[in-house]
């Protein structure tokens, strides 16, 4: 520290450090997250319109999880990825590009361009175990904090506080 | 230097933004320095940061915060900071670069040769309110002062989300709570911070000194409110969002009924949202809450009866007290009414290099496309465009602008420089001028493009409506 000048991107009030999520369709996989240490996430049930699945994979071991809303587990995760799992994988490459999921989930792909089926690949080559589903309640109630956004009420005060946080072209890569 | 444009609402002297600012280096060395202590943590601070406390106090030694400062940077070198102590360094931190913004804002001034307002505005009262959330605020704020951007990690970060859930509902704490919202949701991507290579030293700086200020009774209160009646000529609309929220600000020249000046002002309008609703979907949530949306879209005046604005020129936007007026051309705004156009004064708490966004027209410039993106040359000065805060939903595309011949924009400053971030071009196409405006979409559109960007935002609310119904109410 203090052994020279901080470059332009450190001295910028207004560096983007978390790209823009890209745009995707949600029907399928309405939540995806990368957060506490997994790639996690809510699926739709395909027969169950009440019905959501709870998946995650830890990053670095692989560790995989899959139950419902109700904490039932689900029937395909057995012993490998189910259905729910690639999925969230997914639509996780699509809305945060292959690099940063891979990235976080610490797979190292060999492909020069990395994409959901490579690093799915990567993960299930080292045959991961079966975690267990203690964290779907956390993960199902950081879902519904996430659609309660959508309850708060648009306000017409200004916030100053934005001009930090400007928007950028620049999504996900 | 020759003039650019006389009579114009440009830039009348490009050459004053490349020029120094008398005493800029030294104040945003002092600001470095602090910043960097903040890196490696203000628990138990190394000889090199220490350095940079005792900087920072030094550069406000001849203000009435001297002695406040002086033992705050004491107390903190000596790892024995209290609370009191790091909102005393946010302070002198804040301050140090309110006088960078008044330097930088004079310059601004002199070289668009616009008139400026010398009127200050009102101090907000400062009352308690919400104490308990915001005293949990600041709490987390100074735990994270003292792990430094080193020291981060998930289970310090997440401290944030009780404080954020309790305040996002209540409107009159949504300001710190977008803020922290934001803030923690860098600090959370970029966890754990032992591993980080390089940190964005100014900006986490300026996002954890500008929320800690907001804690303090009546930081966040909006100056004293007075009502408008004229005319609104919008110039353009700059869109802010984080991963949780959004902000649409049109800028504007006011026309008071009364034949007094001409103002320009600000209407704002956001929305927490989830991070899923991006693009086109940005505008939809916003839509509904702002008329004057719509108007930019079709290239309207709106005509404002009694409007609160506040001393620093916000309109507090009301659709009830507006009504679409006349077609009214950007262009024929920002050549005619513009150039007489005065700001207001920004409120001191405000007052940061960041928050320049001054509306400017700018015409017969060279374009050149280098490495760091297009460049403008301005009567022999160069201006780096900042194409990257168009948005993303709309028909102005970075060749568009590189192929303009003239542009309504904001001039702002950021990292050393002023930059321009361009609101509409004029291109001639078959010999006529055609405009195309960043924030052409905001109140919906035609456009092919468009009208995909609308249908696909539109069925992802559909999707987290119908899950939030299902599963949010149960």
């Amino acid at each position: 520290m203090g052994d020279g000048a901080l470059s332009v991107w450190e001295r910028s009030s207004t560096a983007r450090v978390v790209p823009s999520a890209r745009p995707r369709k949600l029907a399928k996989v309405p939540f995806v997250e990368l957060a506490d240490g997994r790639l996690q996430g809510v699926v739709s049930s395909g027969s169950d319109i009440g019905r959501v699945y709870v998946s995650s994979i830890e990053a670095g071991t692989y560790a995989f999880a899959c139950s419902t809303n109700n904490n039932r587990p689900c029937g395909g995760a057995r012993g490998m990825f189910c259905n729910h799992i690639r999925a969230l994988v997914g639509e996780a490459v699509l809305q945060y590009g292959a690099e940063r999921v891979a990235r976080y989930l610490k797979v190292e792909v060999d492909a020069a361009e990395p994409d959901a089926h490579s690093v799915t690949s990567v993960m299930t080559a080292a045959r991961p175990a079966q975690g267990d589903s203690s964290a779907a309640a956390q993960v199902f109630s950081r879902f519904l904090r996430h659609l309660s956004y959508l309850e708060l009420a648009p306000t017409t005060d200004p916030l100053p506080e934005m001009q930090w946080f400007p928007t950028t072209r620049a999504v996900a890569a | 230097m020759v003039p650019d444009d006389e009579g114009g609402g440009g830039l009348m002297r490009a050459d004053l933004l490349t020029d120094a600012v008398d005493g800029l280096d030294e104040a945003l060395a002092a600001v470095d320095g602090f910043d960097e202590a903040l890196v490696g943590g203000l628990l138990r601070p190394q000889p090199g940061q220490t350095d940079g406390l005792s900087g920072l106090a030094d550069a406000v030694a001849g203000s009435p915060l001297a002695a406040r400062v002086a033992e705050a940077a004491d107390k903190t070198a000596a790892g024995a900071a209290g609370e009191d102590h790091f909102v005393a360094l946010a302070a002198a931190r804040t301050a140090l670069l309110g006088s960078v913004h008044d330097a930088l804002t004079a310059r601004v001034e002199e070289a668009t040769g616009r008139p400026r307002t010398d009127e200050a505005a009102a101090p907000a009262p400062g009352e308690e309110y919400a104490a308990n959330l915001h005293a949990a605020a600041r709490s987390w704020l100074c735990d994270l002062a003292r792990a430094g951007w080193q020291g981060i990690d998930h289970e310090l970060v997440a401290g944030a989300a009780p404080v954020v859930s309790a305040m996002l509902p209540d409107p009159a704490l949504r300001r710190l709570a977008t803020l922290l919202d934001g803030f923690a949701a860098e600090l959370a991507a970029s966890c754990p911070g032992a591993t980080l290579e390089r940190f964005p030293v100014r900006r986490w700086a300026d996002l954890w000194s500008r929320a800690l200020l907001l804690t303090l009774p009546g930081a966040a209160r909006t100056s004293s409110v007075a009502e408008a009646t004229g005319r609104l000529l919008p110039l353009g609309v700059d869109l802010q969002e984080h991963a949780t929220a959004v902000q649409a600000q049109v800028h504007a020249v006011f026309e008071p009924a009364d034949g007094t000046t001409p103002r320009l002002v600000l209407a704002s309008v956001s929305a927490p949202k989830p991070d899923t609703v991006v693009g086109a979907g940005l505008w939809q949530l916003l839509r509904p809450h702002m008329s004057l949306l719509a108007a930019v879209s079709e290239g309207r005046a709106m005509d404002l009866d009694a409007m609160p604005v506040t001393a620093e020129g916000d309109l507090i936007w009301d659709d009830a007290r507006a009504r679409a007026g006349e077609p009214a051309d950007v262009f024929a705004t920002a050549r005619v009414a513009l150039p007489t156009a005065a700001a207001f004064a920004v409120s001191p708490l405000d007052r940061h290099p960041a928050r320049i966004a001054v509306p400017v027209l700018l015409e017969g410039y060279g374009v050149e496309e280098g490495d760091d993106g297009l460049v403008f040359e301005v009567a022999g000065c160069r201006l780096r465009v900042d194409s990257g805060r168009v948005p993303a939903a709309g028909p102005l595309t970075p060749e568009a602008v590189a192929g303009s011949g003239a542009c309504v924009g904001l001039l702002r400053w950021d990292a050393g420089q002023f930059l321009l971030q361009p609101l509409a071009v004029e291109r001639t196409v078959r010999k006529k001028a055609a405009a195309v405006h960043a924030g052409a979409w905001a109140g919906g559109t035609t456009d092919k493009a468009g009208v995909r960007a609308e249908k696909a935002a539109t069925d992802a609310v559909k999707v987290l409506r119908e899950r939030a119904g299902k599963l949010l109410r149960k």
